[in-house]
């Protein structure tokens, strides 16, 4: 016999969730989905022990739970805390989560350059969504922004410190996706940065996936750095038969030339199955691919306006839709206005079209 | 001459070793304790109303009483030895002059929760305390009160230290479990609390060395006689380590029903402030509390005389009161600039920040940066505003207290000292020569009815 698990109601934004005993606030949120996730940057569902750094994904728990309804002095972290039974949360209903989550979205952009049009990752990078959700226009920050060379973590690898946002996704994977725990991070506070000690290359056979789960631009493919932007290139599903993995993988493509493979990645940007380094950095060609059709993008991610899925054709027409009725002009513009008057073909014009060549096509008819 | 607990034998000549201790009755305690029920000795400290003497005061038979016990899983003692806090140093004076208390104190506590591997975690540039606690551990166990069998009663308890690398933080409790795991001191995530999943994944309880050896004069005592020394909810005694502009800085002992005006001015005390200057402000309870001006640290903003215990400090709350915290008491005199002080504390929070969440991590460097810029005589009026929003954001809002203890004292300094911030932003030349003095001395709060 299978324990039946307990499902408990929690509202969040006052909308009512029924979930299972033991799901978190986050995890409730992405139940419910749509403006009432809170966001997170430093949370990974597939990796232990994460989340809680960041405190993007803060929450106001206006009442504890049924048994115990008084409210939770403290803003909680949502992805690390558990539901209660008659649990409600508020998240972008709360002024008290906006402010805060606009001020750690300034702390979080105080030493993050604002050169994101030479960054690998824009266009895909989470911070980059985040600030344009909720930060500001400008910055009150008028000191000099902590900075760190770059580092080669291998020949697939480049760490560059002084975009770490210190989520420590990429500790976590690799701790507890690889043998050799070789990644950490050295030193504490704002000097804090993610090292390997000494110029150590990681070179486990799934320490790839590090760039997956960074958020920023720290961690980027060396194979597919300043090759292209992503919003240029487009992104399929594809699989092939891989001894150490699922072989799934979405390949990001530029004509018939593939520019970089990542693991898949569901809505909210997480990796749905770890790859081996083989088929993300080794495998560059079509034709070690089965390609599976066009991954679905967001549509409010940069990287849909490039239009490659298929589009569907409406299979109802006006007529259908509108009861047999004729699609009806309201006004015809032309009968009150002289600009654009149809009987001006505007390409045969030289030069732009100004009032002056709609009056002479009046005067002249 | 208030009553001594703690300190009363603290002089006695040889004290630092087991046979002058053991002469001054010492262990009897642990005489009495192990012939009781463990919980009884619970019961004992909860009736004795000891509240944690490490900074937030969080009633110790409470805190005791919520120790899961799962059967089959070891539960752990850890003292916490890490004394960082700026201006706070009464723990290095116990452990330093009587260890044998601490030891004491750990072994009825051990016994009281059921722990086999008790740790002290001490602050690692104690150095020359570990080979006192470490002789003083090994003479308990040479007599029978430490090791297996203490007393014949089958009771089993081992004391371990560990000395810790340099890092405030790990006096935090579960930063302090993952150091003492071998790992970096990133506090954890609560909950899980310690009481239910603490060292190496067991229930476990965490307390500070005067709490812990507070448990002995409770346990010679009895929990009730206890209680009646002090006043109100600050029951017994509590070390205070004063520091600052006084004539005799140190370790003082009081039994909380002293007045602070009593506290700087005796002679049994601080003997008043140094050189003949005058009282500008003080922190009453270590760095990370608020700072209060003169008038509003003798007496509270009803105009009542305020004492030296856990209620009375904090009357007024954050707008007009402070706290106890761990009884670092710094006072400042005339002389001292308000915003260099702060733009210190700010400096070591910034040094100490663990760089696990943003708020703390950012912020804390953002306040220094602010600050040394008003303190160089490069500030705007802004710029005040702008160190009010940022501590606003960074507390409440991390992981662990060391954010709220970096955002307290710049906003406490903020609320009380803000003409002294705005004359350092208005006169820039000036303030890179001279301080600004006494003039919110005389200031009298106004107070809503």
């Amino acid at each position: 016999m299978s324990e039946e698990v307990k499902k408990i109601k929690v509202t969040i934004d006052n909308i009512s969730v029924e979930v299972p005993a033991g799901t978190t606030i986050l995890q409730a949120a992405r139940m419910i989905g749509g403006d009432v996730v809170p966001p997170a940057m430093c949370y990974y569902t597939k990796l232990e022990g994460s989340g809680g750094k960041c405190r993007t994904c803060l929450v106001e728990v206006s009442k504890g739970s049924e048994a115990d309804p008084r409210p939770m002095p403290k803003l909680v972290a949502s992805c690390r805390t558990g539901v209660m039974d008659g649990m409600e949360v508020k998240n972008i209903t709360s002024p008290r989560v906006t402010d805060a989550r606009n001020g750690v979205v300034e702390f979080l952009l105080l030493n993050h350059p604002l050169d994101c049009p030479v960054c690998d990752q824009a266009g895909e990078c989470h911070l980059q969504d985040l600030g344009y959700e909720h930060g500001k226009a400008g910055t009150r920050y008028e000191f000099k922004r902590r900075t760190f060379d770059k580092h080669d973590l291998g020949p697939y690898i480049q760490l560059h410190m002084t975009r770490c946002i210190l989520c420590y996704r990429c500790v976590f994977t690799a701790d507890q996706l690889t043998e050799k725990r070789v990644h950490g991070v050295l030193s504490r506070g704002d000097h804090a940065e993610i090292a390997t000690y000494i110029e150590k290359s990681l070179d486990n056979n799934f320490i790839g996936n590090v760039i997956d789960v960074c958020p920023v631009g720290a961690l980027t493919d060396k194979t597919f750095r300043f090759k292209n932007r992503v919003w240029f290139t487009k992104p399929v599903t594809a699989h092939r038969e891989c001894k150490c993995c699922s072989g799934k993988v979405t390949l990001w493509q530029r004509g018939e030339e593939v520019l970089r493979v990542t693991a898949r990645k569901d809505q909210w940007g997480e990796v749905e199955e770890w790859i081996c380094n083989e088929c993300r950095f080794e495998k560059k060609k079509t034709s070690d691919w089965v390609i599976e059709g066009p991954a679905h993008v967001n549509r409010h991610s940069v990287i849909s306006q490039g239009h490659y899925e298929k589009v569907v054709k409406p299979t109802e027409t006006f007529k259908a839709v509108h009861d047999g009725r004729d699609p009806q002009l309201l006004m015809d513009i032309h009968s009150v206005s002289e600009v654009n008057d149809p009987n001006v073909d505007l390409s045969a014009i030289a030069g732009p079209a100004t009032g002056e060549v709609f009056k002479l096509t009046k005067k002249s008819s | 001459m208030a009553k001594k607990l703690l300190l009363e034998k603290a002089h006695v000549e040889g004290i630092r070793y087991f046979d002058v201790y053991r002469r001054e009755g010492g262990y009897q305690a642990v005489e009495k304790a192990l012939k009781m029920a463990p919980n009884d000795v619970v019961e004992e400290v909860k009736k004795s109303g000891l509240r944690g003497r490490g900074g937030a005061g969080f009633a110790t038979g409470l805190k005791w009483s919520f120790l899961a016990k799962p059967e089959g899983v070891p539960r752990y003692l850890v003292c916490n030895a890490d004394e960082s806090e700026p201006g706070t140093f009464k723990d290095r004076y116990l452990m330093e002059f009587i260890p044998h208390l601490l030891i004491e104190g750990l072994v009825v506590a051990s016994y009281a929760l059921g722990s086999n591997r008790t740790y002290i975690y001490i602050r690692g540039e104690y150095a020359w305390i570990v080979a006192i606690l470490e002789q003083a551990i090994a003479e308990a166990k040479q007599n029978g009160f430490l090791g297996k069998n203490i007393l014949g009663t089958g009771f089993d308890c081992e004391i371990y230290v560990q000395r810790g690398a340099g890092a405030y933080i790990c006096g935090e409790e579960t930063a302090l479990i993952e150091s003492l795991e071998g790992k970096r001191g990133n506090p954890r995530i609560k909950p899980p609390f310690p009481a239910i999943k603490g060292l190496w994944g067991c229930p476990t309880v965490v307390n500070n060395v005067e709490t812990l050896a507070a448990v002995v004069p409770i346990m010679n005592l009895g929990g009730e006689e206890y209680a009646k020394i002090g006043v109100g909810r600050s029951t017994g005694t509590k070390l205070i380590s004063a520091c600052g502009n006084i004539n005799k800085p140190g370790v003082y002992e009081i039994d909380m029903t002293i007045s602070v005006e009593e506290f700087i001015y005796s002679d049994e005390y601080c003997g008043g402030i140094a050189n003949g200057k005058r009282l500008k402000a003080c922190i009453p309870g270590g760095s990370s509390v608020p700072i209060l001006p003169a008038n509003l640290l003798l007496k509270t903003a009803k105009g009542e005389t305020r004492y030296m215990n856990y209620e009375s400090l904090s009357d007024g709350g954050f707008a007009t009161g402070s706290m106890m915290g761990s009884g670092g008491f710094i006072v400042l005199d005339e002389d001292q600039c308000v915003v260099r002080h702060t733009l210190t504390l700010a400096r070591f929070y910034r040094h100490e920040s663990c760089g696990q969440c943003s708020p703390c991590r950012e912020g804390t460097g953002w306040m220094e940066k602010i600050l040394q810029k008003i303190e160089n005589g490069d500030g705007v009026k802004t710029d005040i505003d702008l160190l009010w929003d940022i501590q606003r954001k960074i507390e409440g809002n991390t992981i662990c207290p060391l954010g709220d203890a970096a955002a307290w004292p710049v906003a406490a300094a903020i609320r009380h000292f803000r003409d002294e911030f705005e004359w350092h932003v208005n006169n820039r030349e000036l303030c890179r020569k001279q301080n600004y003095g006494l003039a919110h001395y005389a200031d009298e709060i106004h107070v809503p009815a």
